[in-house]
């Protein structure tokens, strides 16, 4: 199933001499279960991408296609229920809220999506359970550390089962091995259902997707094909 | 890869048969280099030629022998590291491996050829050489997927490569970038200033080094 689609995309900015053209004619379709890379220069439009992956920004032409439904034709109170439920957002800044635990973080979603505050707080208690931060749940965002802060953004991201994560550089901040549990956990994700779109500039995070394509002055100009299995590996080696 | 190092270190432990020396060095390197047994034998002999081990039958315990000391095929000679073997480990480990660049090294001298061959872009050149690489990477990456990282010989052996292909696509980044400011700035290679002869020599005594 398709949780993504987007459909000849392009992005416009400004008119005339001072006009930007961000994206052209961008074909992505990310089944679930699926992680797919984006690679690319500063500037070459990567997080534009995801801005309008989002439904954060609208296309100048194209359509965003969510779980086979078009983004243009929703209402405003249907788009953000869309980012609300469906959606999860994952920043290099992490984005938490300095005021509430890390437990209140994961959990606000849920509550601005109507859910009662007790059960929202018992998901975001078990989310971050599952990411082996149980114990760091009452903790404030200044007492985790940047790899726990992370974590945390992404219980956030994926909590209330939803069905499509976008993050922009995720483990920017982090050292490799920080930054290699990060995509591990995407990864863990993924392989549970959960559709991804990645944008990185480093290769050995970016080789964590299942499918990496490569953007070059807003155009898809490359991308890998998936990968076969390790065996083909062992053959070179031989 | 020091395979004649390696089995010392193996053998720095105590005495050893071939065969469980063949054993130990693939699950010490995480099983990613496959080692035959006439190479470890072929090596064994030339450590002992050269004073670095001798034999030792009868030293090693036979539980610690891959399918007893008896088993059909299984060489019957043991090994034990020389003081001479232990001294040539210890210098062995802090000597710096020959990282001097080859002296063409391949993926460069494409990159530089693609700038002058008319009709060739050279950024879509870099492109298929970075789809190329990243496409390695996933595969290492793959690998890494059913370790639960508890397995850190196998993790720092899959990290080298990873490492090692990602400096790779950042040189073809790098040189991308580079490209494409020079080219705007109105360069082409045939306008390539001329270096001093005391500042050719000394590339040139860099980039042969061996």
């Amino acid at each position: 199933m398709t949780v993504l689609e987007l459909r000849s995309i392009s992005k416009v900015y400004g008119r005339g001499a001072a006009e930007v053209q961000a994206l052209r004619d961008i074909n992505l379709s990310v089944p679930a279960g699926t992680m797919v890379a984006v690679m690319g220069p500063s500037g070459s439009g990567k997080s534009t991408l995801l801005t309008i992956a989002g439904t954060l920004e609208e296309p100048t032409s194209g359509a965003v296609m969510i779980n086979g439904q078009d983004a243009a034709a929703m209402s405003g109170a249907a788009k953000a229920r869309l980012r609300r439920r469906t959606i999860g957002y994952v920043f290099q800044d992490f984005n938490l809220l300095p005021g509430l635990t890390a437990a209140e973080n994961v959990s606000l979603p849920l509550e601005l999506d109507g859910m009662s505050s007790r059960r929202a707080h018992l998901a975001g208690i078990k989310a971050l359970e599952d990411l082996g931060l149980g114990d760091r749940a009452a903790r404030f965002p200044d007492q985790l550390s940047g790899g726990e802060r992370q974590r945390v953004a992404i219980a956030r991201a994926v909590v209330g089962e939803r069905s499509l994560l976008l993050a922009d550089e995720p483990s920017g901040a982090l050292d490799s091995v920080n930054g290699e549990a990060v995509m591990r956990l995407i990864h863990t994700y993924c392989k549970r259902g959960t559709a991804a779109i990645v944008v990185t500039h480093d290769a050995q995070l970016a080789s964590w997707a299942d499918r990496v394509v490569f953007l070059r002055d807003g155009r898809l100009v490359d991308q890998t094909v998936p990968p076969a299995g390790p065996e083909s590996l062992l053959e070179q080696q031989s | 890869m020091s395979v004649r190092h390696a089995l010392l270190a193996l053998l720095s432990e105590g005495p050893k048969y071939g065969l469980q020396l063949r054993e130990e060095f693939e699950a010490r390197t995480g099983e990613v280099w496959p080692l035959n047994v006439g190479q470890v034998y072929t090596t064994l002999q030339r450590l002992e030629r050269d004073g670095l081990v001798e034999a030792a039958d009868g030293a090693v315990a036979e539980h610690d022998v891959p399918g007893g000391p008896g088993a059909p095929g299984a060489p019957q000679k043991a090994f034990r590291i020389t003081e001479a073997g232990s001294a040539e480990l210890t210098e062995w480990l802090r000597v710096p491996p020959d990282l001097s660049s080859p002296p063409r090294d391949e993926l460069v001298m494409k990159v530089l050829v693609a700038v002058t061959v008319p009709g060739t872009d050279v950024h879509e050149i870099i492109q298929a050489h970075r789809t190329y690489l990243v496409q390695l990477m996933q595969e290492w990456t793959r690998l890494k997927e059913d370790d639960d990282g508890t397995d850190v010989a196998f993790a720092l052996v899959v990290d080298a490569e990873l490492f090692r292909l990602d400096s790779v696509v950042r040189w073809l980044d790098a040189a991308d970038a580079r490209l494409r400011r020079a080219m705007a700035d109105g360069w082409t290679p045939a306008r390539a200033p001329q270096a001093t002869m005391p500042a050719l020599a000394r590339r040139r005594r860099m980039g042969v080094r061996q």
